[in-house]
């Protein structure tokens, strides 16, 4: 029974990591129609500028603050600069470009601090660590789960209750008409960016808060799997993306948990493999809907 | 006299596209020595691994991202194929007697590793296929995904992560020369074809396609299944260059600088993959002369980690915001130029020679 | 009021407008007719400023709106409601009124309008909380011209408000252009379905391959032999028998 409650802990945990990753796919592919691959390059921006910050002895609320900030400013002008002039473009193109702004990111931040793995030095505070029933947990467990359901439900209010969020929607669900109601839509995508990288900032340093060490290559992979559990729930929904997100931690952490000896090694193809089979069988995902209309 | 355009006179494509990079090839060959030899291997590998991608991401118009994983299927199952015996059974634990004992020359060893990835193309292409656009990217790549893991674990086969070495240097400039213009010659033909252009038509509008009786599955089918071939005919090619191979290196990276070349090139030409893999062979080697660090106008640059990755990827974005059908667009001039018959009987036409001077005369005029 | 002068727009290399000029005064309806492809939704589209117009002025009271992006024209006074609704089929049918007023700062004037576009269509009150994909037709045209309104526009470009509308519907579209001009408002109505058109407007412009060929006012052109050819069909109708 341990054992079990300790395998869904951390697939909560994990779950919470690739939902709020997922959320900021979701938007991004809803409003634009395309997959931002560098998304996941965020969360190696949040975690290296959060490093920095402490490092220079700033205090750890207000680094915290700062890092997310500094993430949100790179998913604006990652935005500005190279998905603007190839909205029009294929999907193709664009799948491509966020390639290459994922590779150029990750090189410049080696460049910059070079690829060996750094340590994360976060209050004392977190690591704590209590009983829940017959499990332990630490405080950062907790923070994680917390974190990812405020941040959810402000999303969600955001979305669906202010002025910003209906535009959000409009230009997702027609550009065209939203441009007729004079709503510009460069600064909707941008406020979609906004939210994106901060969801991913949060994500990156819960992340790197919890394994505390980290390096340049955190980002891609940990993208990328969070990506497919965007899929997996179905692109442009935000239930979608947080029930993807779990789905797929729960697979992976119970694959591993759970699988046997000599198969174990596997799990990565295991779920991957769960994943290609839940796309061919519902294409659009678990909840996603089957015609979208853009124009 | 019709005046042909001096980039169409026989003459021209003659020189321009067989006689001068033969010559260039030849004198680099000659003298550069054998770094210039591998970097030359390695270029004419990567033709075939953008041209093989281009068959399929620029022609069929089916994106995927999962070529490095049938570049690794085509390295792992030729090595296997090339290696002694006793060397496989001192490396890799309990590989399965008969495999161990197998022993191919490399060339028939290439062909089988090439057959074998694309069966498993044609075993895996028949359930994603279905999937388009951005799922098609995404089954792709976690279909690279599982392969690297399969590699990483299928420890009596593959030897685990510590990969495979030993292989012996059977790539060598004939052997790659010969293979990538068998590919070109082999893929141009194909393009050309009535099957060829139901690829392009296609990728073109899918529902039109049908309408006019294409079978697109099968097309779609067929097209991954004879990329993965020509994937794996380059990475058979590249483990005998390289000689030491492991799961890590068709990853990501490898994913990238293949698709980079067909992007740079020009995707949806076979031609394009010639300056693609240009781009991606030599301007790293270039590059890699910088990384080190250097001095620009007196002042001293460090050395810069991830260098070449940091260029190619601006590169890159450049090429796709202001160029973003690549170096060739939809052009065939030099694999056309390459393969006509008319490039090579056009030498023994007068007219040839009179049009030569004469579209180079207005040219100068002009 | 609104004035168009020499206007072209391209696409590529082909000219889908070429040179063309008219002017709308204030509470005039206007409408401009032509057969598929003949430009009148590119003209359109250049004077909300989807399309950037090759060359030529569009004015509205003399300041100079050619090249503007759509916020700025939108909040000029002029907007769009274009052919085929396109509604917000995701959002609600408050939240497509909504959108109209994005621009507008005072959430008061916007719940004005609202209401005002409720007494026009009293079917949207109803309909408030639906999923405007899930509307009929005739009902989603009643938004996009309800969620045009709440923009608070001096001019109203109507793209096809009739097309694919049954005809009961059809009537009733046209009964509400008549009653906003009543009010006040200046309408330039862009129809295939010339009868109707002219039958509701003061003047018509009849546009071909780009250019306008033809223009006066509507009773006089409904009388011309070629118009009635080419786009009465010579049929008697309802608006053919009210114009003669």
């Amino acid at each position: 029974m341990g054992y079990f409650t300790a395998q869904l802990i951390s697939a909560v945990k994990l779950g919470s990591i690739y939902a709020l990753v997922a959320i900021g796919y979701s938007i991004v592919y809803s409003i634009m129609g395309m997959i931002n691959f560098a998304h996941g390059e965020l969360l190696m921006i949040a975690t290296f500028s959060l490093w920095v910050l402490l490092n220079a002895g700033v205090p750890f609320a207000l680094a915290v603050a700062l890092a997310i900030l500094v993430t949100a400013l790179f998913g604006i002008l990652i935005e500005r600069i190279a998905y603007r002039s190839i909205r029009d473009a294929g999907e193709s193109t664009q799948i491509i470009t966020s390639l290459a702004v994922s590779i150029f990111l990750e090189a410049l931040c080696q460049a910059i601090f070079n690829s060996s793995s750094k340590a994360l030095i976060i209050p004392d505070f977190f690591s704590k660590t209590f009983r829940i029933l017959d499990t332990t947990v630490s405080v950062i467990d907790v923070v994680t789960l917390a974190c990812t359901l405020i941040l959810t439900l402000a999303v969600v209010l955001i979305i669906r209750r202010t002025a910003v969020g209906k535009a959000m929607r409009a230009v997702a669900d027609n550009m065209e008409a939203a441009d007729l109601m004079g709503i510009d839509k460069n600064r909707i995508i941008t406020a979609a960016f906004v939210i994106g990288s901060v969801l991913a900032a949060v994500a990156g340093i819960l992340y790197s808060g919890k394994y505390t060490s980290f390096s340049n290559d955190m980002g891609f992979m940990l993208g990328v799997k969070a990506f497919i559990a965007a899929v997996l729930g179905g692109l442009g929904s935000l239930t979608g993306a947080v029930t993807g997100g779990y789905i797929m931690a729960v697979l992976e952490v119970f694959f591993s948990g759970y699988l046997p000896r000599g198969v174990v090694s596997y799990q990565t193809a295991f779920t991957f493999l769960v994943l290609i089979l839940v796309l061919l069988v519902r294409p659009n995902g678990l909840f996603g809907s089957s015609n979208r209309q853009r124009s | 006299m019709e005046k042909v355009k001096l980039r169409n006179n026989p003459l021209f494509r003659f020189l321009a596209v067989v006689l001068l990079p033969l010559l260039a090839l030849l004198l680099a060959a000659f003298t550069g020595g054998s770094y210039y030899e591998s970097v030359l291997v390695l270029f004419f590998i990567n033709i075939i691994l953008a041209a093989s991608l281009n068959l399929t991401n620029g022609i069929t118009g089916i994106f995927s991202l999962g070529q490095a994983g049938f570049m690794a299927l085509g390295a792992y199952a030729s090595s296997i194929l090339t290696l002694s015996e006793k060397t496989k059974n001192t490396m890799v634990r309990n590989m399965p007697e008969w495999l161990a004992k197998i022993q191919l020359p490399f060339i028939p060893a290439l062909i089988v590793a090439a057959v074998f990835s694309m069966l498993i193309a044609g075993l895996i292409g028949f359930a994603i296929l279905r999937a388009r656009g951005h799922y098609l990217a995404v089954i792709t790549l976690g279909m690279v995904i599982v392969i690297k893991s399969v590699l990483d674990n299928a420890n009596n086969l593959t030897n685990g992560s510590r990969g495979l070495s030993g292989m012996a240097r059977y790539s060598t400039l004939p052997v790659v020369v010969i293979a990538a213009l068998l590919t070109l010659f082999i893929l141009y033909r194909i393009r050309i074809s009535a099957f060829g252009r139901a690829m392009i038509a296609l990728r073109e509008d899918e529902d039109a396609a049908a309408s006019l009786g294409i079978n697109y599955s099968t097309i779609r089918l067929m097209s991954f299944m004879i990329s993965a071939f020509f994937g794996a005919v380059g990475g058979g090619l590249w483990a005998h260059l390289q000689r030491t191979i492991a799961p890590s290196l068709f990853y990501f990276n490898e994913t990238f600088i293949i698709l980079e070349m067909s992007v740079l090139g020009g995707m949806a030409s076979l031609s394009g993959a010639i300056p693609g893999a240009a781009i991606l062979t030599f301007v790293p080697q270039i590059l890699a002369n910088f990384s080190t660090g250097f001095t620009l106008f007196g002042i001293q640059i460090p050395q810069i980690n991830g260098l070449t990755n940091i260029v190619m990827s601006v590169l890159f974005i450049v090429t796709i915001i202001f160029r973003k059908q690549g170096i060739a667009g939809n052009s065939e001039y030099i694999v056309s130029s390459l393969f006509d018959r008319q490039t090579y009987t056009g030498l023994f036409k007068k007219e040839t020679y009179t049009g030569f001077a004469d579209a180079f005369r207005r040219k100068k005029s002009a | 009021m609104l004035k168009v002068s020499n206007l072209s727009i391209s696409y590529k290399k082909i000219n889908a407008v070429r040179d063309i000029s008219f002017e709308i005064s204030k509470g005039e309806i206007v409408s401009l007719i032509g057969s598929n492809g003949a430009g009148k939704t590119s003209t359109m589209r250049a004077i909300s400023g989807l399309v950037r117009a090759k060359s030529g002025s569009i004015t509205l009271n003399g300041e100079e709106l050619a090249g503007k992006p759509p916020a700025r024209i939108v909040s000029a006074g002029i907007v769009h409601v274009p052919e085929g609704r396109q509604v917000f089929s995701r959002l609600t049918v408050a939240e497509n009124l909504e959108m109209g007023g994005y621009l507008t700062r005072d959430k008061r004037i916007v719940r004005e309008r609202m209401e005002y576009v409720f007494d026009l269509f009293p079917v949207l009150r109803e309909r408030l909380r639906q999923k405007a994909g899930s509307l009929s037709g005739g009902e989603q045209q009643m938004l996009a011209i309800g969620r045009g309104l709440v923009t608070g526009p001096k001019v109203l470009l109507l793209d096809e408000p009739s097309l694919g509308l049954a005809p009961i519907v059809v009537e009733r579209v046209f009964e509400v252009i008549r009653k906003l001009q009543q009010g006040g408002m200046t309408i330039l109505l862009v129809e295939q379905n010339a009868v109707d058109a002219m039958a509701i407007s003061g003047r018509t412009y009849i546009m071909e391959s780009g250019a306008i060929v033809l223009d006066g006012p509507s009773a006089e052109i409904a009388e011309n032999d070629e118009v009635k050819r080419i786009y009465l069909g010579g049929k008697e109708t309802w608006a053919t028998s009210l114009l003669s």
